[in-house]
């Protein structure tokens, strides 16, 4: 082997994921990842995880009054999208799937405007470019290349931006995320694959999705360190995703990240889990909870206090509200704008179609 | 002096990488090698290994950094090494190429270029001779192109790179030889124009690609029968020319169309489509196709079977001028 392949001793998952917080919220040192965070930055964390709980609520709430289609709800997943997001910088690019929401939030996504996708109102609402948040990506694990091109046309041109793109258990075996750690590893681009690995894919448990130790353990084979956490630890994801972030930004190259988590929710509102998982499983989740964890550990801290408490709840009621109001009785689409977006220079054929639809429309109105 | 097909592509991949930096070209064997038909031979030499590099053998990766690349802001050329092995990237191309321009209500902009080598006729092993054009011109959000000159390699390649809608670029691979005294660069009618190659009035032989040069020696041997043919080349195929087609019918009233994919579904389908809606009162006869037939494409030492040739066209002509 040539002397710049790392041993794979080197790309080895740890034995076991890196934690920082028990669930009580004490909090272990860890001198391989030291926390680089003062006390408003903690606060901040725990806020963000708060805020996406309750619009992740609302989400639901709105699903079941008919305002939206269907919603994927990201609840108990808070930490590792809080916490894996929160480690980038606003210049770096996030290429979400379709459960994002706390990563969403981290970047001040306007929620409304990515709820339009599950109301059906348009498939997106908001410009990537703004916010450096990419638009969501239902087919499972297809991101992961637009994530690794995007990350080596950064490199190209010595831009020192990151990537992460984010998927989950079931999307490490779909074919694009290996392709994508195959590029990533060959051209040396600065991508963080982020796997939250929430144990399932719709019914389906991990142990159907891979015979690998860990999922992990799939980085190795492309070169590629794989890193472990806990997920519902915001702390530890925070301080291995930044580890990594800083080295693909030094140069060094591509990682993957497992971060272990639990989908408290149904995988969309279609869904029914009661078919495939028992409620002792889910209580036994419940235990380990970020939010709670995160608060015990301000509350340690003394970093946690009934000001801060209804400052907290205000937020997130009021984000809430903003997010009902928004998506409450919004007008459907403009079916004008089908014809929108497709071609720069459209077709006279393509023309004659949208002009055959606004008659239809203007006869409609007669 | 002449260029040959390949010579002529080769020659917009360098203008277009000389014009404008952003130009990437990349894929299996494009670098180094200058592909294996050599459509790419000297331009990683010229504009290094950053420019024109190859990737790994993965071609849904191909595709799908291409679409990542062109978010960040590069003007990405992607190959695929053999038309039958673009449907490992059938998903990047279909679910995201072709939609996320749409999907992002236009903040997205993906001026990709993927060309595809495609066609038989040239005695090549099972999944190196298809013609998947219609699963392109099938998806909206994709604008597919292919030249039946020299020439339109040249000017046509360079107005796909150009465009800011993703292109799917298919190169009739058994024409790469095909010569022309063409002066490059050349610019030829826009893209979505199609071009009557041969003028005729007893009948207008409909066709695209490999098959233009087929059917101009079939309008040349029709000469013989006393038979007047137009050749009508296509070259776009997503959009299709309506008006172009229909102004031949008018002329001539009878159409054949020919293509090297399979026919059921083809374009011949959608061509025959479109007269019979604007021009149905023009016709003599009724719209006749010779294509492949709806097999897989055959091994070598039968593909002089399936693939239209001259009699083959002739023979539907005769139909068409008897009915």
């Amino acid at each position: 082997m040539s002397e710049d392949v790392p041993e794979a001793i080197e790309l080895l998952p740890p034995s076991e994921p890196v934690h920082l917080l028990d669930p009580d919220g004490t909090y272990h040192e860890d001198p391989d990842h030291p926390l680089d965070l003062d006390d408003g930055q903690l606060r901040e964390l725990y806020r963000l995880m708060v805020v996406t709980r309750k619009v992740d609520r609302e989400a639901i709430n709105l699903q079941r009054q008919g305002q939206l289609g269907v919603y994927a709800s990201c609840m108990g997943q808070e930490a590792a999208q809080v916490g894996s997001a929160y480690a980038l910088t606003a210049a770096d690019w996030i290429f979400p799937s379709y459960r994002e929401l706390g990563a969403a939030l981290v970047r001040e996504v306007d929620a409304v405007g990515l709820l339009q996708l599950y109301r059906g109102t348009w498939l997106s609402d908001h410009d990537p470019y703004v916010h450096n948040f990419g638009l969501m990506s239902i087919p499972i694990g297809t991101q992961a290349l637009h994530a690794t091109g995007f990350a080596m046309g950064a490199r190209f041109e010595d831009n020192p931006l990151v990537t992460m793109v984010y998927f989950g258990d079931g999307g490490t075996s779909e074919g694009d995320p290996h392709e994508a750690m195959t590029f990533a590893g060959v051209f040396k681009a600065p991508v963080i694959f982020f796997v939250q690995n929430n144990q399932y894919a719709i019914s389906v448990p991990l142990k159907r999705q891979t015979a690998a130790p860990t999922l992990a353990h799939k980085a190795v084979g492309y070169g590629l360190p794989g890193y472990r956490c806990d997920g519902n630890d915001v702390l530890a994801t925070y301080a291995v995703t930044r580890k990594a972030v800083e080295r693909a930004r030094s140069g060094e190259g591509p990682a993957f990240i497992e971060a272990l988590t639990y989908r408290m929710e149904a995988h969309t509102t279609s869904d029914d889990p009661t078919r495939y998982r028992s409620k002792e499983e889910l209580e036994e989740a419940a235990k380990t909870d970020p939010i709670a964890r995160m608060r015990n550990y301000l509350t340690q801290r003394d970093l946690y206090d009934d000001t801060f408490e209804n400052e907290v709840d205000e937020q997130a009621k009021d984000t809430a509200t903003t997010v009902r109001a928004g998506i409450y009785d919004a007008p459907h689409g403009d079916p004008m704008e089908l014809f929108e977006h497709v071609y720069r220079d459209p077709s006279g054929y393509f023309e004659e179609q949208r002009e055959r639809l606004r008659a239809e429309l203007a006869g409609g109105e007669g | 002096m002449a260029v040959t097909l390949a010579q002529a592509i080769n020659a917009a991949l360098a203008d277009a990488m000389e014009a404008d930096d952003r130009v990437l070209m990349f894929g299996e064997d494009v670098g180094r090698l200058g592909g294996v038909f050599r459509v790419t031979d000297g331009l990683q030499a010229r504009f290094g290994e950053q420019r024109c590099f190859d990737t790994p053998l993965a071609e849904s990766g191909i595709v799908g950094t291409a679409i990542g690349l062109a978010m960040y802001g590069w003007r990405p050329i992607a190959e695929m090494q053999f038309d039958g092995f673009t449907y490992p990237a059938f998903e990047q191309i279909v679910s995201h190429l072709a939609k996320m321009p749409n999907r992002s209500r236009g903040t997205v902009k993906l001026p990709v270029t993927i060309r595809i080598p495609y066609g038989g006729g040239i005695g090549a092993v099972e999944h190196h001779s298809e013609s998947p054009e219609a699963y392109w011109a099938h998806t909206a959000g994709l604008k597919v192109m292919t030249p039946g000159t020299p020439e339109d390699g040249y000017s046509m390649m360079r107005a796909a790179i150009a465009d800011d809608d993703p292109v799917i670029f298919m190169e009739p691979k058994r024409r790469y030889w095909m010569k022309s005294e063409a002066e490059l660069p050349v610019e030829t009618e826009p893209p979505r124009q199609a071009v009557v190659r041969r003028e005729g009035t007893d009948a207008t032989l409909v066709c695209y690609g490999p098959m233009v040069r087929t059917a101009l020696e079939a309008a040349e041997a029709a000469d013989d029968e006393g038979w007047s043919l137009e050749v009508l080349d296509l070259r776009s195929l997503a959009p299709l020319d309506t008006a172009a087609l229909i102004d031949s019918v008018e002329r001539t009233g009878r159409v054949i169309v020919i293509h090297e994919a399979a026919m059921t579904l083809g374009l011949g389908a959608e061509v025959a489509a479109r007269i019979q809606e604007r021009a149905f009162y023009h016709l003599e006869s009724p719209v006749l196709r010779v294509t492949g037939f709806d097999t897989p494409y055959p091994p070598a030492k039968l593909e002089e079977y399936w693939l239209p040739d001259v009699d083959r066209i002739l023979d539907a002509v005769e139909r068409s001028l008897r009915y």
